[in-house]
């Protein structure tokens, strides 16, 4: 054992933790306070440093990282502005549950307090949106802290933790040694779900006349797309992902009734006002679900498994919570569905499966494919079938991102990378970069819209730093789309400061960053230019799709309405 | 309804700002909130007093558990407990004041803690209720400064809330 006795300095001992905890990337941005920690990484070549341009950009792409290859994100910046300015990506991947650990500099130990240059509370400002923070006080706890951050992160509801490293602490000196193993007394995530709980949940969901799955993006991120799936397919029953929960459960199979919510599918969302069994999977019951929640799943009984016990009964009242890890508990669910003497109705299933045809008939996605100007949703049609549903898509947030969710057709978990929670406009490039930089060989879109894609635009640059050939489709229609949607519909069609006056030259844009960039204003070249673009498999290209100004999101539940009062589009009205 | 919630945590720099903190971002109650170490130096125990629905009782329990330096939450509402208080209070005591407020401390089995020519300072324990009941019982006018700990509670009986 003699390379525990080895003495290092903090900032050696803060990269050797990161190589033993087998990080291979960090996204940051250098600064005053972690330029010790800057110059071990010059040393050596394990961890390798990602250099964004803003400290935002590099927490998305950390964010995105983490989202499509299931391992913890890596940020490091400086004290200060640097902390502040990643304030939102962290937020960001802690709606989401993202697995993500923070490093950030600060001023040394014995300046703390005293308004020192780049000084700002880091841990007292992110404490409401991680998942837990330290301050490294002294550089003995250097290494154990970096083992518990990886620790908490990663586990149970996974989430961003936040790690201070003060300037001096990064200087001093004593013996590395990276725990190999680590119990805390105040910290142990449930696994499995209760054996006695599972067998009344499966009686409930098998004495079912009008089941109803519903998923989240637990499945995602507690890996159990197999397990929800053969579950699923074992039962026969509708299935339906929320927007986070996407690619969990094969959107091309015939059991799934498309996504949920404000604006999921019509059969999706009279499927779960009418259940009379609803079986919540890794989803949190969020007002973009539910809808005013007076009028919520009225007839249903309801089964709920989660890892986050604090997700049970928050919003919605529970009749069987199931506390654990999904992966686990929808295992042990099969296993007691099997052995439960219980049988299911089959006839009431077929008349449950009739109507929703008959929900389904309503063709609620339809849109006009005759007109010359382009239709956002035929974009994301046929990208989804160039790319034959194989492709990573990441998005930003608004009119495009609801589109995304709607049009292409997520058969695999992780593939669909978007800021569900918290909403971030800016989120997409960035996170595609971090998407593209771990899987090189894949075809990695962002779906964005101009004015979410101007809010983190200086990551053009880091891709092309690092070489990463994402494909962005913007779909620009000149406006804060959902903003004016809004607008239109609550507004009076006042379009309060949603749309811009002044908008760069994406083609010209694009390539002043050395990128390519690609106009296209017909319907009838959105196939060529999309497959054009995708041939161009080591180049960046920047699609700018001029599309109709005024095409709205449908069908859509307004707020304070029920799952039941959709409206489909702006002629057909209530249903 | 109104619930006391005692909880073990550890003793670090910032623990008590996490339970604060969700107290507020979640728009919970909060009526009092005592904490000091515990005999095992890294442990401190926690009493706070707050209300709402069952439900929301449910879910301020959930979330202080999810707080990773929370290592225990009981709601001693569950079953039998004692709560007490300490208050501090400072009253003027010159005149027929001076013998009357000796007398209520007594029937409230307070104590004198601190005398000058003009003032008592008093010392007493007990339930909220009871401090609550010996303010009124004081000519308000007599009041001139009231410190109060907050609840501390502990449950009857052989049981004992430990790691």
């Amino acid at each position: 054992m003699s390379k525990s006795k080895e003495i290092l300095r903090g900032a050696e001992i803060f990269v050797r933790a990161l190589k033993d905890e087998g990080v291979e990337y960090i996204f940051g941005y250098p600064g005053g306070a972690v330029l010790h920690i800057y110059d071990a990484l010059f040393k050596q070549e394990e961890v390798q440093h990602i250099l964004t341009r803003h400290e935002q950009g590099a927490a998305h792409a950390a964010d995105g990282y983490a989202r499509a290859t299931g391992k913890t994100g890596v940020v490091l910046v400086t004290s200060g502005p640097g902390a502040t300015n990643i304030v939102t990506g962290i937020a960001t991947a802690h709606m989401d549950s993202i697995p993500m650990v923070v490093f950030t500099g600060q001023v040394a130990t014995h300046m703390i307090g005293n308004d020192t240059f780049q000084e700002v509370d880091a841990v007292g400002i992110t404490r409401p949106c991680v998942k837990h923070n330290f301050l490294v006080n002294d550089v003995s706890e250097l290494a154990a802290t970096v083992k518990k951050a990886f620790h908490i992160a990663h586990s149970g509801r996974p989430g961003p933790v936040l790690v201070d490293l003060p300037k001096d602490i990064t200087a001093e000196s004593c013996v590395y040694e990276y725990p190999s193993s680590l119990d805390m007394r105040s910290y142990k995530p449930a696994i499995k779900g209760h054996p006695r709980q599972i067998k009344k949940a499966v009686d409930m969901i098998l004495s079912a006349r009008k089941p109803m799955l519903y998923s989240g993006g637990g499945v995602v991120l507690g890996e159990a797309s197999e397990e929800l799936t053969a579950f699923t397919r074992k039962l026969g029953y509708p299935i339906t992902n929320t927007l986070m929960g996407l690619g969990a459960y094969p959107a091309t199979d015939r059991q799934f009734i498309g996504m949920l919510g404000m604006h999921g599918t019509y059969e999706a969302n009279m499927a779960m006002h009418h259940c009379d069994v609803l079986v919540a999977i890794g989803a949190r019951f969020d007002d973009r679900v539910t809808g005013e929640l007076e009028k919520f799943c009225p007839y249903a009984k309801i089964v709920h498994i989660d890892v986050d016990p604090s997700s049970i009964a928050k919003n919605v009242a529970v009749d069987i919570p199931i506390v654990g890890d999904v992966k686990h508990v929808l295992a042990d669910m099969i296993k007691a569905l099997k052995e439960n003497k219980n049988r299911i109705d089959k006839a009431a299933l077929k008349d449950w499966w009739q109507q929703i045809k008959e929900w389904q008939d309503t063709d609620c996605l339809r849109f006009d494919r005759k007109t010359e100007v382009i239709k956002p949703q035929y974009v994301v049609e046929k990208l989804y079938e160039l790319t034959k549903g194989d492709a990573y898509v990441t998005s930003d947030v608004g009119q495009h991102q609801m589109w995304a969710a709607q049009f292409y057709k997520f058969d695999k978990p992780r593939r669909w990378i978007n800021s569900g929670g918290l909403g971030t406009m800016g989120f997409g490039l960035p996170a595609a970069f971090g998407v593209q930089l771990a899987l090189p060989d894949e075809t990695v879109c962002c779906i964005t819209g101009e004015a979410s894609l101007v809010m983190c635009i200086q990551e053009l640059s880091t891709c092309l730093q690092y070489g990463t050939p994402v494909k962005i489709i913007n779909l620009n229609n000149g406006y804060m789309g959902m903003v004016r949607q809004w607008q239109e519909f609550f507004y009076d069609s006042r379009y309060s400061h949603s749309y811009f006056e002044a908008l760069p030259d994406f083609v010209k844009l694009a390539e002043s960053f050395g990128h390519v960039g690609m106009r296209v204003e017909k319907t009838a070249d959105v196939e060529g230019a999309l497959k054009e673009a995708l041939a161009m498999k080591d180049r960046l290209v920047l699609m700018d799709f001029i599309t109709d100004k005024t095409e709205n999101v449908y069908p859509m539940i307004a707020a304070g309405k029920g799952q039941n009062e959709m409206h489909l589009t702006s002629e057909r009205e209530l249903a | 309804m109104r619930h006391i919630l005692s909880l073990l945590l550890e003793n670090e720099s910032g623990a008590l700002s996490r339970v604060a903190g969700l107290f507020s971002a979640r728009a919970f109650n909060i009526e009092s909130l005592t904490v000091a170490v515990t005999e095992d130096p890294t442990i401190s125990r926690m009493t706070i007093v707050t209300s709402g629905s069952d439900e929301i009782i449910e879910q301020i329990t959930k979330q202080l558990n999810k707080l990773v330096d929370v290592v225990k939450v009981v709601d001693l509402n569950e079953s039998n407990h004692i709560e007490r208080e300490l208050m501090l209070i400072k009253v003027s005591a010159e005149g027929d004041a001076r013998e009357e407020v000796k007398r209520l401390v007594d029937i409230f089995r307070g104590r004198i803690i601190d005398v000058t020519e003009k003032t008592y300072t008093i010392e007493m324990t007990g339930s909220g209720d009871k401090l609550d009941a010996f303010i009124e019982a004081l000519n308000t006018k007599l009041i001139r400064e009231v410190v109060r700990t907050g609840v501390s509670g502990i449950g009857r009986g052989d049981k004992a809330i430990t790691i």
